[in-house]
């Protein structure tokens, strides 16, 4: 598994945690379970969950895809600095988040999925792995350098000497040479 | 309209009955479970939330079973030869095989999420029944005992007061079956995402066999027989009559105590065969494993690609076919795909290998530290597999497009077509090739326009020209290249590829080609094949729907599509 970049993996289980917390959680809210304030929880994890985890990283290394309305997010996200970008953060926050899950049916999955989550976080925090913002790149707009204004000091290119063709009897009067046949005829 | 129907009918015809049966087996199970009389005391402790967890159960059976079939590649191929007979468009829904398992894959994730809600409420229900929040009659009902001397069967799983819905769900071979293969199912989905299965395939790859637990916890999950209906008892217990005599049950002969037994498990019944026939397949996959695959030839290209010239026994190709290669040194577990660059007229079997990651890498290097005419590492081979490049020699008029890599296939096209005419092969319904090749630039692709001139040269002493006509399209181009041209405009040969046909610079204009072909063949069924990228493949599949004509009597533009 050479180039594994963790993070995307850990990444997308997230998502994926934080959609099922929160149903598990409104399932349990809708239904008045027993324990149903565990459910409320759930439904608040998983939907901050989904906030954080929804701007994808940059990769490491290859071209990254944004999901779909994501530069709000990735704003949002960046703003927080160091405490989003670092995924020992990450991971340690989603086994936290996850933890009350496990004490009712309707959130449990969602528990054992963000922390899996977590782990795969782990291990890409251990790979030296962190999360970038994907910023749309502000290219200089191209200026034409300022030689422009001055008169050229080179004649313009020409083809190479053998294809220049010389008519041999017009040798001294030629006031240029031909470089391609110019008459249609040839 | 009618263009569309040409192209993409039976694709369409076959979702609409998939969706069909899905949709009947709901809504069937739905009203078995709501409707039936057996289940009116179960429907008394949960409501409707007992159809609506069976139901999708019964979509569940039904798309597991179907899962697997699409990804046997082996049985697809068989089927493809055999479908010999039923004409290209059957055999054209075969390569949509990948689509159809992401599809149905994507109903189980439905249908999972469904089940699972419905059964938490179902669990929640049965709890809240047995501590008597819900009235005499339910309360009765779970009170009932699984008794022998006593001669009565529950109804209610739960048991005691102080189980809980996580403890219920946790006890029952039902409920640990079902939380283990949900999760599973979920680690499944979230590691085949387009970004991981583009960039990290091993991860999907391994990640994928959990289907192992998935389905064996799958097959076990009815084996607790959790769902109950209502027996018929000697006397029989009349529901309606003994709902309101909750005291006389078992005192009077109208109310014997009701009896209740598990269903009998059924998703084992339809999820057998199709298990069946996926160890069959890789069980073939490891038989050819293990055959011996020795080199006959091993060149390095140009541009750090490599041909490997392979010979194994029984070994027997069409054109345009992918291997897959497994090198035990390199990595025990991964088979990668290859596009057969040789024709099935000769006598061995070659790939061109490209250097694009981990395994190409080692692979190359192994092989540049191998001394002077050894033998290369053990190779196991894997196919061939078919593709929709079988197909080519069956249209009149063939235009072959091939981008970057995706030219590969058409190497094994091309020469097979040289071998066919040499041979005056009456099997060869080709009248015309339009062969279009783009690229970036020419990098890794010099043993391709190798092979171009070689079939030019030939093409051209037996007075062919017509055959064959190729155009390329070098689209990384800039100035330079635009000076290069100028300057040596007048040679006879290309510059870039040294060959008679002229490169032409920027994308083709594909409304021209068509135009072209069309004019060019007035009634012919042209048979348009791609290998390249997606967003080709839906622009060249929009101008084949838009070139077609209904008429029998005008040009018919039909589109395949490569996919690995």
């Amino acid at each position: 598994m050479g180039k594994i970049e963790w993070a995307m993996w850990a990444n997308e289980q997230s998502l994926a945690a934080g959609l099922i917390y929160a149903t598990g959680g409104i399932v349990g809210v809708a239904g008045q379970f027993r324990g149903w304030q565990f459910a409320a929880f759930g439904i608040a994890a998983g939907v901050f969950v989904c906030l954080l985890e929804y701007p994808r990283s940059k990769r490491g290394k290859g071209t990254s895809v944004e999901r779909t309305g994501q530069y709000c997010f990735t704003v949002c996200v960046n703003a927080f600095g160091p405490l989003t970008r670092n995924y020992y953060v990450r991971a340690f926050l989603h086994a936290a988040l996850c933890v009350p899950g496990g004490f009712m049916l309707a959130t449990v999955l969602g528990c054992v999925c963000l922390g899996i989550a977590s782990l795969i976080y782990l291990s890409a925090a251990i790979h030296g792995e962190h999360w970038e913002p994907i910023l749309p790149r502000t290219e200089p707009p191209k200026r034409v350098g300022d030689s422009i204004k001055e008169p050229p000091q080179n004649p313009p290119p020409r083809p190479p000497p053998e294809l220049r063709r010389k008519k041999a009897d017009k040798l001294e009067t030629a006031a240029y040479d031909n470089p391609m046949s110019v008459t249609v005829n040839e | 309209m009618s263009n569309w129907i040409i192209n993409q009918g039976l694709s369409a015809f076959i979702l609409v009955v998939w969706m069909g049966i899905n949709i009947f087996l709901f809504v069937y199970f739905y009203l078995f479970y709501d409707l039936g009389p057996q289940f009116e005391y179960t429907r008394e402790l949960l409501g409707s939330a007992l159809p609506w967890a069976r139901a999708p159960a019964a979509v569940l059976n039904f798309n597991c079973m179907l899962i697997l079939l699409p990804v046997c590649r082996n049985l697809l191929s068989l089927l493809r030869g055999s479908f010999i007979c039923c004409g290209r468009t059957m055999r054209k829904q075969l390569d949509k095989n990948l689509t159809f398992h992401k599809l149905v894959a994507y109903m189980i994730a439905l249908m999972t999420a469904v089940h699972t809600i419905a059964h938490l409420l179902n669990a929640e229900w049965y709890t809240n029944s047995f501590q008597g929040r819900y009235g005499p009659l339910a309360t009765k009902l779970s009170m009932l005992g699984d008794s022998r001397e006593l001669n009565t069967t529950y109804l209610n799983p739960v048991r005691s007061n102080s189980t809980t819905p996580t403890i219920l769900v946790f006890t029952t071979i039902a409920g640990l079956t079902g939380v283990v293969i949900t999760l599973a199912l979920i680690l499944m989905i979230t590691s085949s995402m387009e970004v991981i299965r583009r960039s990290y395939f091993e991860v999907f790859w391994y990640t994928h066999h959990l289907f192992i637990v998935f389905f064996a916890g799958l097959v076990f999950h009815g084996a607790g027989r959790i769902v109950r209906s209502q027996q018929v008892t000697d006397p029989p217990h009349n529901n309606s009559l003994c709902e309101n005599q909750l005291e006389n049950w078992g005192e009077t002969a109208d109310c014997p105590v009701p009896q209740f037994a598990g269903g009998f498990p059924q998703t084992w019944m339809w999820v057998i065969g199709p298990m069946i026939i996926y160890l069959c397949e890789r069980l073939l996959r490891f038989i050819r494993y293990m055959q011996p695959v020795s080199y006959r030839k091993i060149v390095i290209r140009p541009s750090k690609v490599l041909e490997l010239q392979l010979v194994k026994p029984g070994f027997k190709m069409q054109v345009g076919q992918y291997v897959f290669l497994n090198c035990p040194a390199i990595s025990q577990l991964e088979w990668h795909p290859f596009t057969m660059t040789s024709a099935p007229e000769e006598d061995f079997f070659s790939v061109h290998i490209r250097l694009v990651g981990d395994w190409t890498e080692k692979l190359i290097k192994m092989v540049e530290n191998l001394p002077e005419g050894g033998q290369g590492p053990k190779m196991a081979v894997d196919g061939p597999f078919g593709t929709a490049s079988e197909d080519v020699f069956d249209y009149e008029v063939s235009m072959l497009v091939g981008a970057g890599i995706g030219v590969t296939p058409f190497a094994s096209i091309l020469k097979s077509i040289w071998y066919k005419f040499k041979d005056s092969d009456p099997k060869l319904r080709t009248k015309k090739i339009y062969f279009y090749w783009l690229c970036r630039e020419t990098y890794a692709f010099e043993w391709f326009a190798d092979l171009l001139q070689v079939l030019e040269k030939d093409m051209e002493e037996r007075g062919m020209r017509d055959f064959l006509t190729y155009k390329l399209y070098l689209t990384g181009w800039d100035q330079s290249h635009v000076n290069h041209a100028m300057v040596h405009f007048d040679k006879e040969t290309d510059i870039i590829t040294g060959l008679k046909q002229k490169t032409s610079y920027g994308r083709p204009n594909w409304d021209r080609e068509f135009e072209q072909v069309q004019q060019e063949n007035p009634s012919s069924v042209v048979g348009t094949f791609l290998c390249g990228p997606q967003a080709l493949a839906k622009d060249l599949e929009k101008k084949c729907v838009k070139y077609s004509d209904v008429d029998p009597r005008k040009t018919k533009f039909y589109f395949n599509k490569e996919n690995f």
